[in-house]
């Protein structure tokens, strides 16, 4: 059984994380395509603040404080109770009010599944597609040494 | 001394205007918008990130173009944004090690797992002005290498397990890190606070320190260990979850300085180390940053601190732009007490100066006749 809410949470911060790092626009679109309900009550926000960053020192010492980033937050509840939010980088309140429905959707057992293929699924390849292409451009740059050789034979 | 000084009003407002109209500037050339100045004018974007101390990409084109490039003053108007809002909480420190890396060099090994990768960089270009760009040419797409993804350990590691460097800068355990935006600074500090300062102080101040240290002003013998630029997660904890939240990517540079130590009673020889991170892209000042860092520990590895980059309160003090532009501009605005009692006082002193001169004169003349 706490396995099971291990997953259904490790499941839930990957749709978070897949939100997050999405644009509003794409998330816009995805919606008005899958014809999702859009209305929720909201409960909070959404709202603009910061975060501030920690790096560790020397890269895996003690925590040091970097500087501030804006994040952009919202909560939301369905009128079959679910209660969703979202916590994104940057300061699109449209954006932060759809990712809490989606969240919110995506634990009701009724809408799991359609946002999991409508919505999450396209974000995810789309991701999923730029970092490959970022990695690969990246790999292109990689330097190959040899050796020259010197000498009689 | 301040006072308050009425008047001026109606300058100040056509001033401003003047100044609206002369940063659009010729109306027939079409206006800036912000994500071009976000995708073309980038690292000077991460700049204005870097040294306002908000990651925000929008805000920060929006600055630039407000402060007609003026950098400083664009990291002034960042500084002051952040402060309208709330703040929701420290996120977990973020690994660099599981960057999605766009570049990493290392000056110490050739062959190191993940390998060399010069990414987007100038290095190598022959700085030479390039006539196709001002024509406005098509560019042509990156070339791609697929391939399986190779994990990339931070050279600091591969160095630790031959127990050849000191570790990561390590806290005691219960020690909170400091924030120099809640609480004043104070010194001696410590590295946590003093490396806060540095990731969000004057890019040209650090670079000139550092350089200062390379010259012979506290000469640590740096190698660059590693630099790595690319996109880490954040996350943060929140109440209301019981699992931390991510948040989305930002992109940060790291360097790693390797220096000399010859070791002391306490420690036995080994290398030393001074770290940078800062947001966006930007290794000058990682690197300069790093510099800085290890020679502001001087006096942690018992050497004698005899030059500017080592003196904590002189670094420190005077890296913020931010504050080193308030106090050095302010000087233009209105001083017309100030300087009525300065004049005032300088004519006393040349009127009993001129005094005692003539009474000297007329005593010669005395002297003389006699």
């Amino acid at each position: 059984m706490r396995g099971q809410e291990a997953r259904d949470q490790a499941e839930r911060k990957a749709v978070m994380a897949t939100l997050a790092q999405s644009t509003g626009d794409d998330i816009v679109r995805l919606w008005n395509e899958a014809g999702l309900p859009s209305e929720a009550e909201l409960l909070r926000g959404p709202e603009t603040g910061l975060v501030t960053v920690r790096g560790r020192i020397g890269g895996g010492g003690a925590p040091f404080n970097v500087g501030e980033a804006t994040v952009t937050r919202a909560t939301v509840r369905l009128a079959s109770g679910q209660v969703g939010h979202c916590y994104a980088l940057g300061r699109d309140k449209q954006k932060a009010r759809l990712a809490a429905i989606a969240d919110a959707l995506w634990q009701d057992p009724n809408h799991r599944d359609e946002v999991e293929t409508k919505i999450i699924a396209p974000l995810q390849a789309t991701q999923a597609s730029a970092r490959e292409r970022r990695r690969a451009e990246t790999a292109a740059t990689k330097v190959d040494f040899f050796t020259m050789v010197r000498g009689e034979d | 001394m301040y006072v308050a000084v009425k008047g001026g009003e109606a300058a100040i407002a056509n001033a401003h205007a003047l100044l609206a109209d002369r940063r659009r500037g010729d109306r027939s050339v079409p206006a800036l918008r912000l994500d071009q100045i976000v995708e073309q004018l980038a690292l000077g974007v991460d700049r204005v990130m870097s040294e306002g101390s908000l990651y925000d990409r929008e805000l920060a084109a929006l600055a630039i173009v407000q402060a007609r490039g003026d950098m400083i003053e664009a990291i002034f108007l960042v500084r002051a944004y952040r402060t309208t809002l709330p703040r929701f909480g420290y996120t977990n420190a973020i690994d660099t090690g599981a960057m999605l890396v766009e570049r990493r060099v290392s000056a110490t090994y050739k062959d190191l797992p993940g390998g060399q990768l010069l990414g987007p960089t100038f290095d190598y270009t022959h700085r030479l002005l390039d006539p196709e760009l001002a024509a406005g040419g098509d560019v042509a797409e990156p070339l791609q290498r697929p391939g399986e993804a190779e994990a990339m350990p931070r050279v600091s590691a591969i160095l630790a397990r031959e127990g050849l460097i000191e570790p990561d800068g390590e806290m005691p355990q219960d020690h909170v890190p400091g924030d120099i935006t809640r609480e004043p600074l104070e010194f001696p500090m410590a590295r946590d606070i003093r490396l806060q300062a540095l990731s969000r102080g004057d890019e040209g101040f650090l670079l000139a320190l550092g350089y200062s240290t390379q010259r012979g002003y506290a000469r640590n013998h740096p190698f660059v260990g590693e630099v790595r630029i690319g996109e880490v997660e954040l996350e943060l904890d929140v109440p209301e979850l019981p699992f931390t939240v991510p948040l989305g990517c930002v992109r940060v540079t790291e360097c790693q300085m390797v220096n000399q130590f010859k070791g002391s009673a306490k420690a036995p020889p080994q290398f030393t180390r001074g770290y940078g991170l800062v947001f966006g892209q930007s290794e000058r000042k990682a690197m300069a940053m790093a510099l800085c860092d290890r020679a502001l520990r001087a006096s942690e590895f018992g050497e004698d601190v005899v030059a500017a980059a080592q003196d904590e309160e002189f670094v420190i003090s005077h890296s913020d732009n931010v504050q080193a532009t308030g106090f050095v501009e302010h000087l233009k605005l209105p001083h017309y007490v100030d300087f009525q009692a300065e004049l005032d006082l300088v004519r006393r002193m040349r009127a009993e100066h001129d005094a005692r001169e003539n009474a000297g004169k007329a005593e010669e003349k005395r002297e003389a006749a006699e």
